[in-house]
């Protein structure tokens, strides 16, 4: 999806840099190798590009002008038609409505769109925001949760060093400092059941999570109108 | 950024931080923060404990492991500036990649993950 946008757009002057927030490098390199990408592809264990940006959740994405300016905060960027998707009885109802939520928001179709504009118009698109609205949409970031951040990068760290149990303890800190990121959350479920269920480890799981914001509240609505 | 001693060199703070030190204070793009002297060691290192009580960095420490670790700048908000913030990550096939080597183009940055 994002390399058919890319080598569309960066003709016209767009770069694409992806970035998997995946701790463990070797669950993400088979996406990465399979699809062969042509542009910069990254790995970010430490999930660093959520403490730099902001990014709470997958996918999200930031536009970069020339200059190295900040035209979009983190935003939600599904670029991806979810309409044609079939599921199956068993698949829980709160995931149905979050899909649903994303075909009637029409992601897919609003956001490549705002992307093309903002090539062909640089400065002059209406997506294209000033530094001051980039900075008055970006997250508030009290102690609480830069405390979260510190929590999380150490327990990737010790997860890596093969520390596992303390590991949890700063998973666990990180949790419950930073309750809105959605990818220091999923990151140490997956480590435990890949289906993000229920753990013994831990005190919820993806669905209970996402059942208790509503399903449809799981992505932020895009605010390109 | 995690830490095995509590004394680091400005390089190394600007390489995973974005703070710099320089003779005003301690800056990230147009944003500059006075420090006082003693955040300098005679040897030319940081003192971490003293630079995070100034720009209300938490510092975590797990004993344990003998680590710390140094989190974000607090009190306003996640982006302290419009400019983005560079930092350096290794592609897939494990080659550095800094952000800031794409200057002169426009640059769409997405997350994405396997799990």
């Amino acid at each position: 999806m994002w390399q058919a946008l890319r080598e569309e757009l960066y003709p016209q002057g767009l770069e694409i840099v992806s970035v998997a927030l995946d701790t463990l490098a070797e669950k993400a390199l088979p996406f990465i190798e399979a699809a062969n990408p042509a542009h910069p592809s990254l790995i970010d264990t430490a999930h660093r590009v959520d403490e730099l940006f902001g990014f709470l959740n997958v996918p999200c994405a930031v536009w970069i002008d020339e200059q190295g300016v900040l035209v979009r905060p983190p935003e939600t960027a599904w670029i991806r038609n979810t309409e044609d998707i079939k599921f199956g009885e068993s698949v829980a109802k709160d995931v149905k409505v979050l899909y649903a939520t994303i075909n009637s928001r029409r992601y897919w179709d609003k956001y490549p769109a705002a992307l093309r504009d903002w090539v062909a118009n640089g400065a002059k698109s209406r997506y294209a925001l000033t530094p001051e609205a980039v900075l008055a949409r970006s997250q508030p970031r009290p102690v609480e949760e830069a405390l979260g951040a510190a929590h999380f990068e150490l327990g990737q760290h010790l997860y890596l060093q093969g520390l596992k149990d303390l590991a949890v303890e700063h998973f666990k800190q990180a949790h419950r400092l930073q309750p809105d990121n959605w990818t220091y959350r999923r990151q140490a479920w997956s480590m435990v059941n890949p289906q993000q269920g229920p753990t013994e480890l831990y005190e919820s799981d993806w669905l209970t999570d996402v059942r208790k914001i509503g399903a449809e509240n799981y992505y932020a609505p895009l605010d390109m109108d | 950024m995690i830490l095995e001693t509590l004394k680091v060199a400005p390089d190394e703070l600007l390489r995973r931080t974005g703070w710099e030190i320089k003779p005003q204070g301690a800056c990230k793009a147009e944003i500059c923060v006075p420090l006082p002297e003693s955040v300098t060691t005679s040897g030319g290192l940081i003192d971490i404990e003293k630079l995070a009580r100034r720009l209300a960095m938490p510092l975590v420490h797990e004993e344990a492991a003998g680590l710390w670790s140094l989190g974000p700048e607090s009190g306003a908000k996640a982006l302290t500036s419009a400019t983005a913030p560079d930092f350096e990550l290794p592609d897939w096939k494990g080659q550095p990649f800094r952000l800031s080597s794409l200057r002169g183009k426009k640059v769409l940055l997405v997350t994405w993950a396997s799990w």
